[in-house]
């Protein structure tokens, strides 16, 4: 598919140039963010009762995941309210550019520009996330934390590094975003070449330069950009578009795979099989293991989790490659595989990235029908002190379509099985030709099968 | 054509494995810190099922996804459900009752019968194999 440029529409594009919707939408997140931390502080300590569990971990968790990811990739980075108060401050400004702003404005070091941080980060929340996802007061830490380091990391380093290097929901936003049908990208990247301010880099006095540490004009995949817009309003030569285009448009990219990105995805498939069984599993051990943090059981269950995350899933994918590469050689021994095991390794893991998705996706449809009528108590009474806002305080807990959410369940994973497939099956072609294109892409799509059953199994078994 | 008469066959075919009679079942099911013991329980479809939930430490409840039906148990007391499991398939156990920080992720099962929506999944992802493989040669 050809992508559509939706900015040659004049309305979408002075509304995309023009500041205020988005700081509107987030101005009220930040308040809603905000609201969050304090209801964690000083509100109930019932979870499900809490504005901080529910609207964070239920609502926004559904929005970002169900809607915003799939079909929107980044856009949940564009209005964010994490890195605002740092943004203000770096800028001097809450709008347009003013002028000098406070901070270090120090470079991101060379060696942390890669996702590793944001996997790490991402790893220890999801060893703790049984308490995070559960304790309001947990939770309050944990988005004050997320507000202070965005803080501090945008008064010592240029630009939004926290949301490129640090964020652990950015990184698995941005690999999953690739998925997305949008895309911010410029017309004619000749243009660009001949244009020697680079005012969508350095930026001008209608906006700031690349908030993302990313160069338009070379830009070919979505995980880096955050849709801010800022491009689209520095640009002089009218010359970056906001696209519509086929969904995974960025998987079909045959370079640039790393192995940060990959062992993103397989902390990302890890997470969703754990979380599946810990959380949506009938065994009650494993839910006091997970809680009981600091103790032997809890040691276990991480080891478990890292291991899964960390050696078993990469180490099963490794050999599933390496048998794909073995077969090829054997059926065509003069040609072998075009690339060393290390890009195979990485490429084929872009299968993974519809798997991933489609996992998360089928996850989260379980839990957030099964939860969602906990929002209409939380919306009248926030922070549990018996209030009754709107009237719906007293709305008693009920499950939402629990009959046709298995079927949706099914029906995601098995669209992200064949999905990875066609994925595997394309990164094969790039090296292989003939029949032994096959048998390179069989091992991978065998692995993609088996944890595929596993969720299966997980979530509807 | 035959991968599509492949995958109407997975969906469609009735499940060739001879269903037990169906008759009366009776469980106790007990509710603790996040957790039903027995965790799963297995009937027949038509089975008359009776299920007395004993809460062992705080109040819980108990609800049938699919069934959409629920009950709730004090503390040392113990709260009778009966229905006939007349939808095949694997539902889950949710505790209904706050009942503490992981409450909603205490989950159980019933399965009714063999859980068809599972093999048939599985049977599909085979296929989603299969195609990929199909489309590669071609």
């Amino acid at each position: 598919m050809t992508p559509i440029e939706i900015t040659r529409n004049p309305i979408i594009k002075a509304t995309l140039r023009n500041r205020w919707p988005q700081f509107v939408i987030r101005v009220i997140a930040l308040a809603g963010f905000v609201l969050a931390i304090v209801a964690g502080f000083v509100g109930t300590p019932v979870g499900n009762h809490n504005f901080g569990i529910v609207f964070v971990w239920i609502v926004w968790w559904a929005l970002l995941m169900l809607i915003l990811v799939p079909l929107a990739g980044r856009s949940w980075c564009a209005v964010c309210p994490i890195p605002m108060p740092g943004e203000w401050l770096q800028n001097g400004a809450l709008l347009k550019p003013r002028g000098k702003g406070f901070g270090l404005n120090r470079k991101w070091p060379k060696r942390f520009r890669n996702i590793w941080m944001q996997n790490i980060a991402f790893t220890l929340l999801a060893l703790f996330s049984a308490v995070v996802l559960t304790q309001p007061s947990v939770t309050g830490v944990v988005l004050l934390l997320f507000l202070i380091i965005a803080l501090v990391t945008s008064l010592i380093f240029e630009r939004r590094a926290f949301c490129r290097y640090l964020c652990p929901v950015g990184g698995f936003i941005g690999l999953y975003s690739q998925v997305a049908p949008v895309e911010v990208r410029v017309k004619d990247p000749a243009v660009c070449a001949v244009h020697s301010e680079k005012s969508c880099y350095t930026g001008s006095q209608d906006g700031y330069g690349c908030p993302w540490l990313v160069y338009p004009g070379t830009l070919t995949k979505n995980i880096n950009c955050g849709l801010c817009m800022e491009c689209l309003r520095t640009c002089t030569q009218d010359n970056v578009a906001l696209n519509l285009r086929s969904f995974g448009a960025d998987l079909k990219q045959s370079s640039g795979h790393k192995l940060d990105e990959a062992f993103k995805a397989f902390i990302m498939l890890g997470a969703a099989l754990t979380y599946s069984a810990v959380m949506l599993g009938p065994w009650g051990e494993l839910k006091s293991a997970a809680y009981s943090i600091g103790t032997a059981e809890w040691l276990v269950y991480a080891v478990t989790l890292l291991g899964l995350i960390y050696v078993i899933l990469p180490g099963a994918f490794l050999i599933a490659v390496g048998v794909g590469r073995t077969l090829a050689r054997v059926l065509n021994p003069p040609q072998g595989s075009r690339e060393s095991l290390k890009k195979s390794f990485a490429a084929f893991a872009t299968a993974l990235i519809p798997l991933g998705l489609m996992a998360w996706i089928a996850f989260s449809l379980s839990f957030v029908f099964a939860s969602l009528s906990y929002v209409w108590p939380v919306l009248s009474d926030p922070l549990g002190a018996g209030w009754n806002l709107f009237g719906t305080a007293g709305v008693a807990w009920q499950p939402y379509l629990m009959s046709i959410v298995p079927f949706l369940q099914a029906g995601v994973l098995i669209g992200g099985l064949g999905w990875a497939c066609v994925v595997a099956r394309r990164i094969a072609a790039e090296q292989q030709t003939g029949r032994v294109v096959t048998w390179e892409a069989l091992p991978v799509m065998g692995f993609c099968f088996v944890v595929t059953a596993g969720l299966l199994g997980l979530l509807i078994g | 054509m035959v991968i599509g008469l492949l995958a109407v066959a997975i969906v469609f075919v009735p499940n060739p494995i001879a269903l037990a009679a169906s008759g009366d079942r009776h469980f106790r099911i007990e509710a603790s810190s996040y957790q039903y013991t027995p965790e799963a329980i297995q009937v027949s479809p038509g089975d008359h099922v009776t299920i007395d939930l004993v809460a062992t430490d705080v109040v819980h409840g108990l609800y049938i996804d699919g069934y959409d039906l629920s009950v709730t148990a004090d503390p040392g007391q113990t709260a009778t459900l009966s229905f006939i499991a007349d939808r095949s398939g694997s539902f889950r156990l949710r505790c209904s009752v706050t009942c503490g920080a992981m409450h909603p992720f205490m989950i159980g099962k019933l399965n009714v019968g063999s859980n068809d929506l599972l093999w048939r999944a599985i049977g599909l992802s085979a296929l989603a194999v299969v195609v990929g493989v199909w489309v590669i040669r071609k």
